[in-house]
């Protein structure tokens, strides 16, 4: 797979933590939801790091790929694109890789989404597809965050939630709640898991993603609440 | 693309990775990510098999017990993970893959062998990669019962070639002619995955 110079073209302050990033490409490119680019940096004596971030846009546009980026502690290339890079740097990236843990809009089961933290990143550019589509089967989100601050895509989320019949938002708090908040607080456990379920007929599709500890739990309780194997794809960070 | 790209202020963190030399394009973890496709199965000890067979003159299933009386041994092994991760000096304990092939017998045209799991995952890999205790099947790390997250109760681990071929929760070994992709070859990934070719992607 051919590695490609894009220009970063926009960048915007989504959390304090994670900021999300535009490429200009330099030629179009078809992808999935949930698909992943690769990304090299690399200094003037050729040492070189790459990581592979998450596509958070949709692939309406084929001329540029939005990732959304959370800052890591120590984090070689993270810590680069938040704190140094700027809008008209070029990199190399090379993608879309990836093709398990993605959604074609000709799936017809209802999907079940579940993320936490910056794990929402391939689930929104899945909601984001969701939108743009026709006979948009059912969708509920079930999305777990530290504190309000840290809700990534909240603003986003809400609208979408607002205008659109068959998306359900379930959100819980994991360490603050906001005041006067009368919902979920804590880690998604297995009566929340259970209650999202019930929500949705028929047997969905899911999709979970975030941290190993997060997914391990999700996707074990999935099973133990009857969803076959074949129907839990899952992306575990760190 | 003809000229690698120099970012612009980018000097990059170095780490010492004490003299050891990273696979192109890696970067040395401490912790041990985990990655999977979808959930991990809960296998327990007294369901488990694993099996040995295709074109083999004696194929056999072993239970749990009947594979822990196969002689075991500790290996040492650095692992390189596609999405770019690298692990030095991780500890095992488990049985070379080349004492599960001298008690089945290989025939002359056993070229490949297919690795099936738990959960229905699948990798290929060429006979020759598997032979002279270059492959194992992992049950113990650093010391303890592999976890379930990382393959337990155990995995096949193929150490010089990138991780996803070291299949988790492998239950049989099918030894065949020719060659055919496993799960993430047949979307993408490189049949081979030589980390220090980079063969990621399958026009690597």
């Amino acid at each position: 797979m051919k590695w490609k110079l894009t220009e970063l073209i926009n960048i915007r302050e989504e959390t304090p933590s994670i900021k999300s990033f535009t490429f200009k490409l330099p030629h179009d490119m078809r992808f999935f939801p949930g698909q992943h680019m690769d990304i090299r940096l690399r200094a003037e004596d050729g040492y070189e790091a790459r990581r592979s971030y998450s596509i958070a846009s949709d692939p309406s546009r084929v001329d540029q790929v939005e990732l959304t980026i959370d800052l890591l502690p120590d984090g070689e290339v993270s810590g680069f694109l938040h704190e140094e890079a700027r809008v008209g740097d070029l990199f190399e990236m090379r993608g879309p890789i990836g093709g398990y843990f993605i959604w074609k809009s000709h799936f017809k089961r209802p999907l079940f989404l579940v993320g936490g933290g910056s794990g929402l990143v391939p689930l929104m550019s899945i909601l984001r597809t969701w939108e743009k589509g026709a006979d948009k089967v059912p969708v509920h989100l079930l999305f777990s965050t530290k504190t309000q601050e840290d809700y990534l895509f909240y603003e986003e989320l809400k609208a979408m939630e607002s205008k659109e019949q068959r998306l359900t938002v379930t959100t819980t708090y994991t360490r603050e709640a906001p005041i006067g908040w009368k919902g979920n607080i804590g880690r998604v456990n297995g009566s929340l898991l259970k209650q999202s379920l019930a929500t949705i007929s028929g047997k969905p599709l899911c999709y979970v993603c975030g941290s190993t500890a997060l997914v391990e739990f999700v996707a074990n309780e999935l099973l133990e609440q009857g969803i076959e194997g074949a129907f839990i794809r899952t992306e575990r960070y760190g | 693309m003809d000229e690698p790209h120099v970012t612009r202020g980018f000097k990059g963190k170095r780490r010492n990775t004490k003299g050891k030399a990273l696979p192109p394009g890696q970067h040395e973890a401490h912790d041990f990510p985990v990655l999977s496709a979808g959930p991990t199965p809960k296998i327990p000890l007294t369901k488990w098999e694993f099996v040995v067979d295709g074109l083999v003159s004696n194929p056999y299933k072993l239970s749990w017990e009947g594979f822990q009386a196969l002689p075991a041994e500790r290996f040492t092994v650095d692992i390189h993970c596609v999405t770019t991760w690298s692990k030095f000096d991780t500890p095992w304990r488990g049985v070379s893959v080349q004492t599960l092939i001298d008690k089945a017998g290989i025939q002359a045209e056993a070229k490949f062998v297919m690795a099936h799991c738990y959960g229905g995952y699948t990798t290929n890999l060429p006979l020759a990669d598997l032979l002279d205790g270059k492959a194992f099947i992992g049950y113990e790390y650093g010391g303890f019962p592999l976890t379930p997250e990382h393959g337990g109760p155990a995995r096949l681990v193929v150490p010089h070639l990138y991780f996803w071929k070291s299949a988790k929760w492998v239950n049989r070994l099918e030894f065949m002619a020719e060659d055919k992709a496993g799960f993430w070859e047949s979307i993408g990934y490189h049949h081979y995955g030589d980390p220090w070719k980079e063969q990621r992607y399958e026009d690597d």
